[in-house]
């Protein structure tokens, strides 16, 4: 995890594309700029970087439902709850599952946990659009399989 | 409650609108300025209350390559019946 280039996944643990469920693990890395401004001697990952974090998790579910075909756009985040702080050196684990897929756009649940106990979970909504490039489209592909995501049926 | 009353509810919850601004005859984008992003909250809620999935793509590409108008389907009347067709196909396919 690299909370500066929004590299949030470190990798997939379990894509469940029956149950409509992915689960993923990352680890908060121990220094980070975002910490010196966050709280300075007191650091915290920021509650909409946990919102990220969940919307990552659940674009890869997203992806890989649609086969890669298509990309979900962070639209919209209902009732997200931060419900404890999450320091450095954290381990957690990212739960997403599809909620409702519906024209053009789906709504997912995610939550987050750090050793058994809920960091935070919310409702959220994507856009389903078409990749802006070929190029977008590989980069995500490529992503994916480095996080230990199968991309193609 | 009819499925115009239902879903005029939704708007009027979803998008901040006074329920009495909301008629039959409303263009969604023209008369209740309703944007995108909104019109995707007010999608949800519709496709969850009814239990349907609303085909925007595809009314969205009817209207883009001219073989239907905005009214045709972003006017209240004809979403309504819209609405209720897709109720009625789920039912008969049980």
């Amino acid at each position: 995890m690299r909370l500066e280039y929004f590299e949030m996944i470190d990798r997939v643990v379990a894509y469940d594309e029956a149950g409509r469920t992915i689960r993923c693990e990352s680890k908060i890395p121990q220094t980070s700029p975002v910490f010196e401004g966050h709280f300075p001697g007191h650091p915290l990952v920021p509650g909409v970087l946990l919102i990220e974090t969940m919307a990552q998790a659940s674009g890869y579910l997203a992806l890989g439902l649609n086969q890669f075909a298509k990309m979900p756009f962070l639209a919209g985040v209902r009732e997200a709850k931060m419900r404890t702080f999450t320091p450095p050196g954290a381990p957690i684990v990212v739960s997403a599952t599809l909620e409702h897929e519906g024209s053009g756009y789906v709504v997912t649940r995610a939550q987050i946990e750090t050793e058994g106990k809920r960091v935070c979970d919310g409702e959220l909504m994507f856009r389903i659009l078409p990749f802006p490039s070929e190029e977008f489209s590989a980069m995500m592909r490529a992503q994916a399989v480095r996080l230990g995501m199968q991309t193609s049926p | 409650m009819s499925t115009f009353d239902a879903v005029a509810d939704i708007i009027a919850e979803t998008c901040n609108i006074e329920r009495d601004k909301i008629k039959p005859e409303s263009n969604v984008i023209d008369d209740l300025n309703i944007d995108s992003l909104d019109f995707l909250d007010v999608t949800f809620a519709i496709d969850h209350k009814f239990g349907i999935k609303l085909p925007v793509e595809r009314w969205t590409e009817e209207i883009g390559e001219g073989k239907a108008k905005v009214e045709d389907y972003f006017v209240l009347g004809n979403l309504v019946v819209a609405i209720d067709r897709l109720v009625e196909a789920k039912k008969a396919a049980g």
